[in-house]
């Protein structure tokens, strides 16, 4: 969230004890009964989802936008050397500040560097970090809510206090405080973003596991002598994991922001690497000379954030209307 | 109600003395030796660091006390609110960030003021319009608001406005005219998500019976809006406006480092990337504390707003 938006992030993150419970999720606030955080979606078929996915792309142009973009965001980050053969650390004095043109579709930097061959191999960079993050949050996230809301009791207890007091505290600013012990670098700074995420997924997680935990198959579970680790994660993990995986494509957007808002702040990589955050802060220095070297990063993030919350919406929709 | 007021206050005590504590562990969390970070600062994993100053920084810290007595004095001094000294200017925690709110609650103060009659007139204009289709155009199109990194935008704001037009002057701060393009960029994000949220919840509440009835009796769509369903539609609004004030020390950062204002937003950048440890305390504590109270208070206005909804202690 957000975020570098920190209001993204923040709305995420439900009010502790807020009497009216509807926290409005990531990008898209709850348009209905089911946010990610409320009323979990039932699983619809792949067949099914998949048939909804193709018809509802055809009628919609932007979604259509949006998930083509991110086949290109694909393979930028998995075979970058396809989509520009210029070194994105390679200096030439001569071609210093160069305007957008056909030799280099967005200029050169000061140092001559190829701004379009820097742009995708720092989406690459952003991309991957964002991932991480998200991937950390999951991964934690999940733990700490399937404990919590399976064992109950004082576990719940001690855990769901620490998760409300990471709430309190804005995501940018624990992400912040996070690379400080840690140290900078871009995979702190992912780490650092993941931790921030971890309160909402725990929170979600927990919910839907309290859901299911009465459900018949539970009991049945229990009942017939399974242990407790099995019936975990071969019953509970698997029908909490829609809303959840809905949550974590919605935060995708949110944690490519705040790991290039922390890069931006001198943070995240560093120089020469090409990180789209960064390369914005580089071109502050000629924001009244060389616009395209602030211009080119940051419309490829917002395009990442634009991109992922409309097929996470998508998704999530396809997912409710089943 | 009294009840309820009470038991929210000792919950929000108790999460502000878990947050301070892990404010306290933050500094014990450090991997190896965090005087030796924090005296390295920005130097990175190779500079050499002093034995004599690190004891003396040490002793100066009170990190060559027991843990737990160390624990009970930060916590003794916090509840006197003092922070110790900062140590990259060697000034009193509390000074520091004394001299730098008085800038910072400027622009949050317009930023949020911004958000809120921006985010209220948009979603209103929005159920206005007469069809369907344009109002969701409408409402998903301040997405990109929300979707557009702030240091990004303000970077364009100055290349459009200050270099380009030359409407506003591109740094500084103190004269009004220098706070717009930071507060707009502030607002941004914020003006997004709130026209969302409340454009959304004044779409489900004109669905409602209530409204059907008020519109067969003859009362106009900007009627039906205003009178009807605004009230209803306040409830989430308000909640992520809460959210939103809590927040805006953090996006403070972002936005007072791009157009290079003084202010709390850029002495929490400068004490990341200069470990400075107990400013950083500081700023965490205090920034928990806005979010409970806001949070607070916030709940207690909800009754005021919707009399359906009575406060309990759960």
């Amino acid at each position: 969230m957000t975020q570098e938006s920190p209001l993204i992030a923040l709305a995420k993150s439900p009010s502790p004890q807020s009497p009216s419970a509807q926290p409005p999720s990531a990008e898209s606030p709850p348009d209905g009964p089911s946010s990610a955080t409320g009323v979990p979606p039932r699983e619809p078929t792949p067949g099914r989802r998949l048939g909804l996915g193709l018809r509802g792309l055809a009628r919609r142009p932007l979604l259509l936008a949006a998930v083509l973009y991110l086949l290109l965001i694909a393979g930028w980050t998995l075979v970058p050397w396809l989509f520009t053969g210029q070194d994105p650390l390679a200096t030439d004095a001569s071609l210093s500040l160069t305007e957008p043109g056909g030799a280099h579709w967005f200029g050169t930097d000061n140092l001559g560097r190829d701004i379009y061959a820097r742009v995708v191999h720092g989406t690459r960079v952003s991309i991957v970090a964002g991932l991480l993050a998200v991937g950390l949050s999951l991964a934690v996230g999940s733990a700490l809510g399937l404990l919590a809301g399976y064992l109950g009791g004082w576990v719940d207890q001690v855990l769901m206090r620490v998760v409300e007091v990471l709430v309190v505290i804005p995501g940018l600013l624990l992400s912040l405080a996070v690379v400080s012990i840690l140290g900078f670098g871009t995979t702190n700074v992912a780490i650092a973003v993941g931790v921030a995420g971890v309160p909402g997924f725990a929170r979600v997680v927990r919910a839907e596991v309290l859901r299911i935990r009465t459900s018949t198959y539970v009991r049945a579970a229990v009942t017939s002598g399974h242990r407790t680790p099995a019936i975990l994660v071969r019953h509970v993990l698997p029908n909490a994991s829609p809303p959840v995986l809905v949550l974590a494509a919605l935060d995708v957007g949110g944690a490519v922001l705040s790991v290039a808002a922390l890069s931006f702040l001198g943070f995240g990589a560093s120089p020469p690497a090409p990180e789209l955050g960064a390369m914005v802060a580089q071109g502050r220095d000629y924001i009244g000379t060389a616009w395209w070297l602030t211009t080119f990063p940051g419309l490829a993030i917002a395009l990442v954030v634009l991109s992922t919350s409309r097929v996470a919406r998508a998704l999530e929709r396809s997912g409710v209307s089943s | 109600m009294t009840r309820y007021v009470l038991v929210r206050v000792v919950n929000g005590l108790f999460v502000l003395w878990a947050a301070l504590t892990a404010s306290f562990l933050v500094l014990h969390l450090v991997p190896g030796d965090p005087v030796a970070v924090m005296l390295r600062g920005a130097g990175g994993e190779g500079t050499a660091v002093d034995p004599a100053a690190a004891d003396e920084l040490r002793a100066e810290l009170g990190l060559d006390q027991p843990v737990y007595r160390q624990y009970l004095e930060f916590v003794g001094d916090a509840a006197r609110g003092e922070f110790g000294t900062s140590f990259r200017s060697g000034d009193e925690v509390t000074a520091v960030l004394g001299g730098a709110l008085p800038a910072t609650l400027e622009l949050a103060g317009a930023a949020l003021l911004l958000t809120l009659v921006v985010g209220v007139a948009a979603a209103v204009a929005a159920s206005l319009l007469p069809t369907a289709p344009l109002r969701s155009a409408v409402l998903s199109s301040t997405v990109v608001g929300n979707a557009l990194p702030s240091f990004w935008t303000g970077i364009i704001l100055l290349q459009v406005f200050s270099f380009g037009l030359g409407w506003f002057p591109a740094f500084g701060a103190g004269d009004l005219s220098q706070l717009v393009l930071p507060a707009i960029t502030l607002a941004l994000p914020g003006i997004g998500l709130l026209t969302q949220v409340l454009g959304r919840g004044l779409r489900a509440a004109l669905a409602e019976p209530y409204v059907r009835t008020a519109r067969a009796k003859g009362a106009s769509r900007a009627r039906a809006v205003f009178v009807h369903a605004l009230r209803n539609a306040a409830i989430p609004a308000m909640t992520l406006f809460g959210l939103m004030i809590g927040g805006i020390v953090a996006g403070a950062v972002v936005t007072e480092t791009v157009f290079a204002r003084e202010g709390v937003g850029r002495l929490t950048a400068e004490a990341i990337g200069t470990h400075d440890f107990p400013v950083i305390r500081a700023l965490v504590f205090l920034a928990g504390a806005l979010y409970v109270v806001v949070n607070l208070a916030v709940d207690l206005i909800y009754p005021r707003v919707d009399p359906r909804i009575v406060l309990r202690s759960a």
